[in-house]
């Protein structure tokens, strides 16, 4: 039997797909019930059910709901020994194409971006890069088009861009505006900021490095499975997935058509026959 | 006392590598419900502290993965840089979502998801550290009639944590820290009689 809180954050959740169709179902209960729980106490209302014809009728309503709702917390270069191990595994094997393709997903905020756009511009490859950034929440997509981000965030940026073996002064990539900083402009020439929802949209084509980090955890075992076969499609064979320290691929169906590059770090390649020469199991 | 508890939620902050390295030792091997454990700290740093406190422990300790199924009879430490949920179907999940009191993981976050699933069935504790993290978590643990226990602030490295637990008036036992591990197992044992 569910509890009326149970069913009160079903028929809500089916509403807004009903209406908006954004699927949250396959999401993991635990901290989506606890987000519910914050816009609840933000909105004033007392019961969940409550929530639902605003959701429905006040657009303004259904927006600041949805940002609640998404975690769009992120930093530059978070997790630097990441960083750092792409900059040594991947980043001589992408050396080797004319022409690459990266697709940076779930970017909310979008500081992943620039901190990957400043590695391969470092590394020599941003000129031969097109980067795909996208995220299903509007609000913060335009965000990271924007690349504008308080200035008290710099202190942390910058000393994990050092200790992911950034290669200049990390000042020369931003430009500081009173409480602001703003990101240098022709680090958004290859980037392609798009709406794309991994619950309900399809394969974005031949990309050599994907990158999700910490946007699997949100979701249940099934929705997890489907993403993961969503980008086994859409790398290129030899491709590299990338997924947040904590998050796993052992369980999914594709799981044997990837080999661990770096399996602390969540780097794996999809292979083709036996190539292993990446792999070092640390 | 008739406590028919299914699993124990401990946080700690400061002076938690000591804390936890004296309780975890004293609980038998067979204890009978998992004790899943916050303790702040950075990401990152983390092998050596579950290692340590796994050589020294009868209970099998080992950092929490997500989707993992929880255990009785097993210590699970939160990682580092992540709040550490409880599912309903009784597994783990993991959240980068903002830190609370500072904290990721936070303690109110795993006490407030632990006692929405263990209800009545649920032991918290709040041991040494200088924060008031918890605090929400003790309330929502004793809104739900689960019992809860802080370390007696005397006993603890630093008090602020414990104190400010026991200022919700919410706590039900406060004891020193060694007496913690016998009072939790004779809970046990009104209850499934000697293991």
């Amino acid at each position: 039997m569910m509890n009326n809180e149970e069913i009160e954050i079903k028929v809500l959740l089916n509403a807004i797909q009903l209406k908006y169709g954004y699927d949250f179902t396959q999401y993991a209960d635990a901290s989506l019930t606890r987000r519910i729980h914050k816009s609840l106490s933000d909105s004033g209302y007392k019961r969940i059910s409550e929530m639902i014809p605003p959701l429905l009728y006040d657009k303004d309503f259904f927006n600041s709901f949805l940002n609640n709702l998404t975690v769009n917390v992120t930093e530059m270069y978070r997790d630097p020994p990441f960083f750092r191990s792409i900059r040594e595994k991947v980043v001589p094997y992408l050396k080797t194409f004319p022409f690459i393709k990266v697709w940076s997903v779930g970017i909310a905020t979008g500081e992943e971006v620039y901190s990957l756009a400043i590695m391969l511009k470092e590394e020599g490859l941003y000129d031969k890069a097109l980067i795909y950034a996208t995220d299903f929440n509007d609000t913060v997509l335009e965000i990271a088009q924007k690349g504008i981000y308080p200035a008290q965030s710099i202190k942390t940026s910058t000393r994990n861009y050092q200790k992911s073996g950034g290669k200049h002064s990390f000042a020369t990539y931003y430009h500081a505006d009173y409480d602001s900083v703003i990101f240098d402009r022709a680090l958004k020439k290859n980037i392609v900021f798009a709406n794309h929802n991994l619950a309900t949209d399809g394969v974005f084509g031949e990309m050599n490095l994907i990158l999700c980090r910490n946007v699997l955890i949100y979701f249940n075992r099934a929705l997890q499975d489907r993403v993961l076969k969503l980008f086994h499609d859409s790398l290129r064979t030899n491709g590299f997935l990338c997924l947040g320290s904590r998050e796993s691929i052992d369980f999914s169906t594709v799981a044997p058509a990837f080999v661990p590059v770096k399996k602390r770090l969540r780097i794996f390649q999809k292979k083709k026959g036996q190539i292993k020469e990446l792999s070092d199991e640390s | 006392m008739k406590v028919d508890f299914s699993a124990v939620v401990v946080g700690v902050s400061a002076g938690g590598f000591q804390a936890l390295h004296t309780l975890l030792p004293m609980l038998p091997k067979a204890f009978p419900a998992p004790v899943i454990v916050v303790q702040h700290r950075m990401a990152g740093e983390d092998d050596y502290f579950v290692e340590s406190l796994n050589s020294k422990s009868l209970v099998t300790v080992k950092e929490a993965e997500e989707k993992e199924e929880i255990r009785p009879g097993t210590a699970y430490i939160a990682p580092g840089g992540y709040h550490l949920l409880i599912e309903k179907d009784h597994t783990f999940s993991l959240s980068v979502d903002e830190p609370v009191c500072y904290a990721r993981p936070s303690i109110d976050v795993l006490f407030e998801t632990a006692a929405r699933v263990y209800g009545s069935h649920l032991v918290g504790i709040i041991l040494t550290g200088a924060n008031n993290d918890g605090s929400n978590g003790i309330k929502t643990i004793k809104q739900g009639n689960g019992l809860t226990i802080a370390q007696d602030p005397e006993t603890a490295e630093v008090n602020l944590m414990p104190q400010s637990a026991i200022a919700t008036h919410c706590v039900d036992f406060i004891l020193p820290l060694e007496d913690i591990p016998s009072f939790l197992t004779n809970l046990v044992e009104d209850n499934h009689g000697n293991f």
